[in-house]
């Protein structure tokens, strides 16, 4: 999946970007996003739930989540001035009933 | 009469859904695991690294980090097999080929995106679980995802050229 609609700010979970300098650091960067799951796809998984597998409503659902939440981070990163977000790290916690919490944060730098 | 339709009502649904459960989990499950074999043969020469470090001769540009993850749940019938096997504790075995099939999905479809993009390697990849709380409110889980990230690299090292 791809987690940024353009690709001006370098995403990586390394240290460096490999290949790359860094010339600047600009701090933590984060994003976020909470998500409840609707009831089309609550219903659709619990027949899925009978045979198991993959629940493929919830797949998508996450990803678009995680997709948001990246948003976020490297528009946070971008209003800094950096054009890399570098150890980028995602995390998902359970917030309320049926209710999920998806962040993703990184350290904002410029490279070279 | 109405006893015995009862009686056929509140055990026979029940267990029909058991055996359904059952055939039907199983078989989804081998298909799974077929696919995911041969999917993994075709991505073998893949470099899919956990470490962060680049062997020394690797000459790495364009970076991006790409994630690939799958929400999955246990069948009914084996969900009861997990509950009944919490009692007296041990191991679960009908969890263990549901974690194991979802994380190799997982890398699979990170490592088929990355193949796909163009990029030669993968670095530090990490994997992660997470539960996926249940929105009726009940004690059981709604799914459990496995997520998979790490970053992708073009290299100009011969190696990978002259595959």
């Amino acid at each position: 999946m791809t987690l940024t609609s353009n690709n001006d700010i370098i995403l990586s979970n390394t240290e460096t970007v490999p290949g790359k300098q860094i010339v600047e650091f600009y701090g933590v960067v984060t994003g976020n996003t909470v998500r409840a799951k609707h009831v089309g796809r609550d219903i659709m998984a619990g027949l899925k739930n009978i045979v198991g597998g993959e629940l493929v409503g919830y797949t998508e659902l996450l990803q678009d989540s995680r997709q948001e939440a990246t948003e976020r981070m490297v528009a946070q990163a971008r209003s800094v001035g950096a054009n890399a977000v570098i150890n980028v790290r995602f995390a998902t916690s359970s917030i309320a009933q049926g209710a999920s919490e998806l962040f993703a944060y990184g350290t904002a730098v410029r490279v070279a | 009469m109405s006893t015995s339709w009862q009686l056929a009502l509140n055990y026979g649904v029940p267990l029909a859904l058991l055996i359904i459960a059952y055939v039907i989990g199983s078989l989804l499950e081998r298909r799974h695991f077929a696919s995911i074999r041969k999917r993994e043969a075709g991505v073998r020469n893949f470099p899919v690294l956990t470490t962060a470090e680049l062997p020394p001769d690797w000459q790495a540009h364009d970076a991006r980090l790409l994630v690939g993850n799958v929400v999955v749940s246990l069948d009914y019938f084996k969900r009861i097999i997990a509950g009944l096997r919490s009692i007296f504790g041990g191991r679960i075995k009908t969890y263990e080929p549901l974690l194991d099939r979802a994380r190799r999905e997982a890398v699979l479809r990170l490592v088929e995106q990355a193949k796909a993009g163009g990029f030669d390697a993968l670095i530090n990849v990490r994997l992660e679980t997470s539960r996926l709380a249940n929105s009726a409110g009940g004690e059981g889980t709604a799914g459990i995802e496995m997520l998979a990230f790490g970053t992708a690299l073009r290299t100009n090292t011969s190696r990978f050229n002259a595959r």
